[in-house]
């Protein structure tokens, strides 16, 4: 019989720092069900599996159910509405085929090679235009410093949001990456702070299409909101609004956590802090090894539309599954010294951007974005020590990463 | 493991050919290693031949496959081998040169199956498409915009040709025997769904159609081709797609069991004499290796897939390194791109007795088909959706029952049609069309 309270404990945030040997008992079995019904998938081969299956529905949002705000009129006729709205129109993660196909599509579509390139200079550009800034600064915060800004700067200018909204749209990003939460999604407060903020990004992304239709410019927005090769809109303005609030709100929440946690590991791995420092060109291998190990995203949740047998446990229909993707990672079945972190490992087949027809839409960007930042920070901060270890992380255990990364350093680099 | 002492060759500077010569490098095997090659190139990329390379976006010689692993080898390129001696273990080269080995992998792959009339196959603008040198050439016609082109046959390799024709707003008419497009290979059940692809985008289809005759312009040049019901298409481009034939030849007075089907190999990937025992010295791998497949009894099977020559190149390389790797049993894969869409393949739809329609729809362009055979689950076809195959990959090797259940994202109520295969009896077990994709 299998410990049933392992996802719950897994949640808590005592154990945000290290959930690792959690997930190893979690492992020895690879579908077990939880205490709250949940069923978590824990093995590399089981998650693969179910990643794939046609049976596991990405729709796991529940019902809208905007609170009610007093004005009869409202709550009679624009309520239900607006609910209905949200529901027919979810951001693509949280679509199945065939919606999610043609919206996922079109996004693709605007990922050409000539802006993806020019992304991937101008992170090197921004890494070092953000270190130059700092300065002779003798403590950094990775976390607001560099790993916050990089992202999203590059998320906005890919998109074409006004970086100086920035400020506006933190606070909502990160209230809306809490839906990744499946706690947050049992509470009504948390739902209806959700619903509240989805309403007001809603309100300001509808104003910026808008605007991108009256002076187009060369950015995804725009491409977004144009039409196709057969004149006809590439989606619904309600399914726009909401493609263009996951790749805003995308774009902000995991790399932050990528390029923390690589510069946590690095710091923790001085030998390989050293390597990358001197040979820049291991920097691809860094970031596969750091998505195995230590992956910004840990765990996805779908839904069993039908029962699904895996071994000797049967998910019934109806079921959230857990995909403990950060679990998989480590599976001995597959990785040979799981838990050492060895960017010289062969064929690592990590599923940190997830997989199948999920799998990261922004997995170049973010690939590349951490790439800039790390062998930047290894060449540039001259002795950087860890001032906390662990450092404080953040409430969230889907997309889990540290608040605060801070270091001591004797100085930056030119 | 073999020792440092020893020679290996490789016959066949191919996919195959160099993935194996990386895993016997890989196995840790540090002897001698050569690399017999037909061609004067290195190891190339085929699939980009029938696709981008024609249309022009990719050049001919910018398909080079990368090298995995430092090979240390010794290239014999721009000499066909063209005979083996295996009792004194030696390879002859065109030229009369030899090489000897203690293993040998023989990776030789195919060719395009020429057209029946050899002095109407030389005709200037008569094309077979199956290596760099024959897709430099039909690029280079294309590009000079024929008038009409006409392509022999509606495979993989017909459609895929016709497409980059449309591409290039070249008129085109694809001549096939069968009832549709495909038909030997996907049932004309859903051979019809690609058929229509292509007439949608302006390919004329003539099904049930036979090519009887090549007819120059007196100046020898292709003017037209003759059909079977009298009629004449007209056609100063002609490329033909009629699948492809393994190249055993050299093999002659090896005492080998081959034909133009395939070199019969064992269980483990070991050769076979004409006495079906296994000669341990020498393996096979690629499309021109006939094997029994575990998932498919009954017979030996030759598969011209590029996952199959990368998966058996470095199965053989384990085998003749010493290793004893398992037995050799990858679901068999595939895929074409063609018109836009992405059509991919698990399993092998040979002998299914029925088609169902699991996911998507047809109408819509997005579907996956899963075909069954004696009510197990024996392959599954994907037109851009291949990201659901995996888990039909697990059904087919598991050998689920047909038809799979109903239910899951995007899924109607499941209908089992015939798949509608041409002849069921006709074709044998080492037909290209029947067997897999004939990839040039």
């Amino acid at each position: 019989m299998s410990d049933d309270t392992l996802f719950a404990r897994i949640k808590d945030e005592a154990s945000r720092p290290d959930p690792y040997p959690l997930f190893a008992t979690l492992r020895r079995c690879p579908v077990s069900r939880q205490g709250d019904g949940t069923y978590v998938a824990a093995s590399h081969a089981a998650i693969s599996s179910l990643l794939h299956d046609p049976r596991m529905s990405s729709e796991t949002l529940p019902p809208a159910d905007r609170p009610k705000t007093g004005n009869p009129l409202k709550d009679w006729l624009v309520k239900p509405v607006r609910d209905y709205i949200t529901d027919t129109h979810r951001p693509f993660i949280f679509r199945d085929p065939p919606d999610h196909d043609t919206l996922r599509a079109a996004v693709m579509h605007q990922f050409t090679h000539q802006r993806v390139q020019a992304m991937r200079a101008r992170s090197h550009q921004l890494v070092d235009e953000i270190l130059d800034k700092l300065g002779d600064a003798r403590t950094i915060d990775i976390v607001d410093d560099l790993a916050y800004p990089l992202p999203v700067t590059i998320i906005c200018e890919l998109l074409g949001v006004p970086p100086e909204d920035e400020e506006k749209f933190h606070g909502w990003a990160t209230q809306l990456a809490t839906a990744l939460e499946p706690d947050n999604l049992q509470d009504d407060e948390a739902r209806a702070e959700n619903s509240r903020t989805f309403d007001v990004i809603s309100e300001y992304m509808k104003g910026l299409i808008a605007q991108k239709r009256r002076d187009p410019q060369d950015d995804m927005l725009t491409g977004l909101a144009g039409k196709g090769a057969d004149g006809a809109p590439r989606m619904s303005d309600f399914d726009l609004i909401a493609t263009a609030i996951l790749m805003l709100v995308a774009g902000h929440e995991t790399t932050v956590n990528l390029i923390t946690n690589g510069m946590l590991t690095l710091l923790r791995h001085p030998e390989e802090l050293r390597r990358l420092r001197e040979d820049p060109s291991r920097a691809p291998r860094v970031v596969e090894e750091l998505l195995r190990y230590e992956p910004p995203v840990q765990f996805r949740t779908r839904t069993a539309l039908c029962p699904i047998t895996h071994g000797d446990v049967t998910i019934p229909e109806g079921a959230p599954v857990v995909l403990m993707l950060a679990a998989g990672n480590r599976d001995p079945a597959v990785y040979a010294n799981p838990e050492r972190f060895d960017p010289d490992r062969t064929d690592n087949r990590h599923l940190g951007f997830g997989g199948s027809l999920h799998y990261c839409v922004g997995a170049p960007l973010a690939r590349f974005e951490v790439e800039a930042a790390l062998v930047a920070l290894a060449r540039r901060l001259r002795n950087p020590r860890l001032i906390a270890d662990p450092p404080p992380y953040r409430p969230g255990s889907a997309l889990r990463g540290p608040k605060h990364l801070r270091l001591a350093i004797d100085g930056i680099d030119p | 493991m073999i020792g440092s002492e020893s020679r290996v060759v490789v016959v066949g500077a191919s996919l195959a050919g160099l993935r194996g010569a990386e895993s016997l490098r890989r196995s840790g095997f540090a002897g001698s290693l050569t690399i017999v090659g037909a061609e004067p190139y290195r190891p190339y990329d085929r699939p980009p031949l029938s696709k981008a390379v024609l249309t022009g976006a990719v050049a001919p010689d910018a398909t080079g496959l990368p090298n995995l692993v430092a090979l240390d080898a010794d290239w014999r390129l721009g000499a066909p081998a063209v005979g083996l001696d295996r009792t004194k273990r030696l390879v002859t080269l065109e030229g009369g040169e030899t090489i000897a080995y203690d293993r040998l992998l023989i990776a030789t792959g195919a060719s395009a199956r020429p057209w029946p009339d050899a002095a109407e196959g030389r005709l200037a603008g008569v094309h077979t498409l199956r290596g760099r040198d024959d897709a430099e050439a039909l690029r280079r016609d294309l590009a000079a915009r024929p008038a009409q082109v006409l392509v022999i046959g509606g495979g993989f390799i017909g459609c895929e040709v016709a497409a980059a024709c449309r591409d290039l707003d070249l008129p085109v008419t694809l001549v096939e025997t069968g009832p549709t497009l495909l038909a030997s290979v996907l049932g004309a059940h859903l051979g019809a769904v690609v058929q229509t692809l292509h007439e949608t985008r302006g390919v004329t289809v003539l099904c049930n159609a036979k090519v009887e005759a090549l007819e120059d312009d007196g100046t020898g040049r292709v003017q037209r081709a003759r059909l079977a019901d009298g009629s004449a298409v007209p056609a100063d481009l002609v490329v033909v797609a009629l699948g492809a034939v393994r190249n055993t030849s050299w093999l002659a007075g090896s005492g080998l069991a081959f034909d133009e089907g395939g070199l019969d190999c064992d269980a483990q990937g070991y050769v076979l004499d004409e006495n079906e025992r296994p000669d341990t010295q020498i393996a096979a791998a690629g499309d021109v290796a006939r094997f029994p497949h575990p998932l498919y009894p009954g017979h030996r099977i030759a598969l011209e897939h590029w996952g199959h020559a990368v998966a058996q190149g470095e199965h053989a390389g384990r085998l003749l390194a010493g290793c004893e790797p398992a037995r050799y049993a990858e679901v068999p894969a595939f895929w074409s791109s063609q018109g836009g869409i992405t059509i991919k393949s698990v399993g092998l739809t040979k002998g299914a007795d029925g088609v169902v329609i699991a996911q998507g729809d047809p109408r819509h362009g997005r579907f996956v088909a899963v075909y069954g055979q004696e009510g197990r689950c024996v392959a599954a076809l994907s037109f851009d959706s291949a990201r659901w195959l995996p888990a039909y990959a697990e059904k087919i090797a598991a050998g689920a029952p047909f038809p799979p259940e109903p239910g899951g994202v995007d899924a109607g109520p499941l209908r089992v049609f015939a798949p509608g295969f041409p002849d069921p009896s006709g074709s044998g077990p080492d037909d290209p069309a029947r067997s897999g994709k004939d990839e040039p």
